[in-house]
């Protein structure tokens, strides 16, 4: 195994730490120094070998720390993995997606073997083989949305499409930037968005409702979104915001580059075969500041972005009480120097 | 008396158009309190609409009864809460047949909770209609505990389970027929807003 996997906690005593190269990899989601809602979908291209787009689903040091944090919420909470009765289907569609891509992805890591029926799978990072029957969910130890994403870094949500409309009818969620599956689930795209600020009178979900209604087989697409959290936490829900909320306010200029992250959402798009329903990952990524600025580039970017973000944003990321510990912060790594375009690191 | 007046929110919140007769259609109509008004309105527009109607009435405390007794639907019927007939509402919605009308009137939370029965019993959605008349109180999920808290009027509120104090959001969710409470204190324990009447 090339792998190498993180002992770490995401919780209690967040020892999640990203190595060097993953701060390298990170998906650093402002091309520009300013930044608005768009509907910034593009295809989900292999990018370059290293980066986090190589792959049509990233695992990295983090994979089976990530799993374990999983685990976890859902012992406390099971209602955070949830699939309404008609959308069984589509969770054997996204497990076929994952397991076939991950198997061709990382033959090191992942083996599937199919025979007609008879699928035999072999996920060495968590130590798990399973032979079942596709299709049968009498043959896997739970359902089968479920069973692929308690291996699949992210939350994800299976969207089912009726009436010109994608409901959010299952969804595995326990990294989640504080919305609550179980009191969204059944909600149609423009209910379970209905929080976002200005967005909506920007015309941004329409148009993205559009176009994902035709979204094709084989023609994933993705976006990336972003917020800000105090500490490594994944599980921040609104289940447990009176128990994560005290840290936010834990913020001192003395600690604030080691506690305060920058998290991304790497968001992707896929029509599957049998259900037609729309597969929606929504991998997380976690940045601390100091890690952060020593690519130069984007310590001097964030700051611009976040210096000038509108109140009303940064209030509904839930970070304008720490905004000015923030931007002070980072205002110590922005020279003034002009910045590249693109998202990328300069050398 | 027309339909309460709601100030613009956002796209979960749902909105009620208010009853439009469907002539002398299958009915089953369900109302509580001020929402017999809606039901003698629409009676008084089109007599026709009671010839087949199911009417349940929930007066909680209201002296409607004998008014909309009077308006001469196929069945009338009067409970004490809308616990005490959802059986009897279920059956009306499972016995129902295509081109059936679910007429909703009143509270939020009866109409929100009667919608997702109606709608989880396989009611198609244009086949439901709703005016919110009365109190404006609202039907809250705590998202903490999961405990529905009904008939709250005030921004925050104790949840009736957990006791969290609670600040009244206007996301909405059909399926639970109830809007979503989120602790108002998770950051700063203790520190809380003045308590204000919710507006429509």
């Amino acid at each position: 195994m090339t792998m190498r996997f993180n002992d770490e906690t995401f919780r209690d005593d967040y020892t999640f730490h990203n190595s060097p190269a993953a701060i390298r990899r990170f998906p650093f989601p402002f091309d520009q120094d300013s930044y608005m809602y768009s509907v910034n979908i593009e295809p989900h291209r292999r990018g370059a070998a290293g980066s986090v787009f190589q792959h049509r689903f990233d695992v990295d040091e983090h994979y089976v720390a990530e799993m374990r944090d999983r685990e976890i919420t859902l012992r406390d909470d099971p209602l955070r993995c949830q699939s309404l009765p008609h959308m069984e289907l589509a969770g054997w569609d996204f497990l076929e997606l994952v397991m076939v891509s991950k198997a061709e992805d990382y033959p090191e890591l992942f083996e599937l073997h199919r025979d007609g029926d008879r699928w035999h799978w072999i996920n060495r990072p968590l130590g798990i083989e399973q032979r079942f029957i596709f299709l049968d969910a009498t043959s896997l130890p739970c359902g089968p949305m479920e069973y692929i994403t308690r291996q699949t870094q992210g939350d994800h949500a299976l969207l089912d499409q009726r009436e010109g409309n994608l409901w959010m009818d299952a969804g595995m969620v326990t990294s989640q930037a504080d919305w609550s599956l179980d009191f969204d689930i059944g909600m149609n795209f423009f209910e379970w968005h209905a929080p976002v600020p200005k967005a909506h009178e920007l015309g941004v979900f329409q148009r993205a409702l559009k176009f994902l209604l035709s979204l094709q087989q084989g023609a994933p697409v993705r976006r990336l979104n972003w917020t800000m959290t105090v500490n490594p936490r994944l599980d921040t829900s609104p289940e447990n915001y009176h128990k994560w909320g005290p840290e936010k306010r834990t913020l001192t200029a003395g600690n604030v580059g080691a506690k305060q992250y920058l998290r991304v959402e790497l968001q992707t798009l896929w029509r599957m075969p049998r259900s037609n329903a729309v597969a929606f990952p929504i991998r997380c990524y976690l940045l601390a500041l100091e890690d952060l600025v020593t690519v130069p580039k984007w310590g001097r970017r964030l700051h611009r972005v976040l210096r000038d973000l509108p109140d009303e944003l940064a209030e509904y990321k839930g970070f304008a009480v720490n905004r000015p510990l923030i931007v002070d912060y980072l205002s110590r790594f922005d020279d003034c120097a002009p910045t590249s375009a693109g998202i990328f690191p300069d050398d | 008396m027309p339909g309460t007046e709601f100030s613009p929110s956002i796209a979960s919140r749902p909105v009620y158009a208010g009853l439009v007769a469907q002539g002398a259609m299958p009915a089953i109509m369900l109302a509580d309190a001020e929402g017999a008004g809606a039901l003698i309105d629409l009676a008084a527009r089109d007599p026709a609409v009671m010839e087949r109607a199911h009417v349940i009435f929930i007066p909680a405390g209201t002296p409607h009864g004998a008014r909309l007794r009077a308006l001469g639907a196929r069945i009338y019927h009067e409970s004490p809460s809308y616990a005490a007939c959802l059986e009897r509402f279920r059956k009306a919605l499972a016995d129902a047949h295509m081109g059936t009308t679910l007429y909703l009137a009143g509270t939020e939370g009866l109409i929100g909770q009667a919608t997702a029965e109606a709608l989880a019993a396989g009611l198609p959605a244009g086949a439901i209609q709703s005016e919110h008349r009365g109190s404006i109180a609202r039907r809250m999920q705590c998202v903490h505990c999961k405990g529905i808290t009904e008939g709250v009027t005030t921004d925050p509120f104790t949840c009736s389970h957990c006791g969290l104090t609670l600040f009244v959001r206007d996301h909405y969710s059909r399926r639970l027929g109830a809007f979503q409470g989120v602790c108002v204190d998770a950051e700063t324990p203790g520190v809380l807003p003045p308590v204000q009447e919710i507006r429509p």
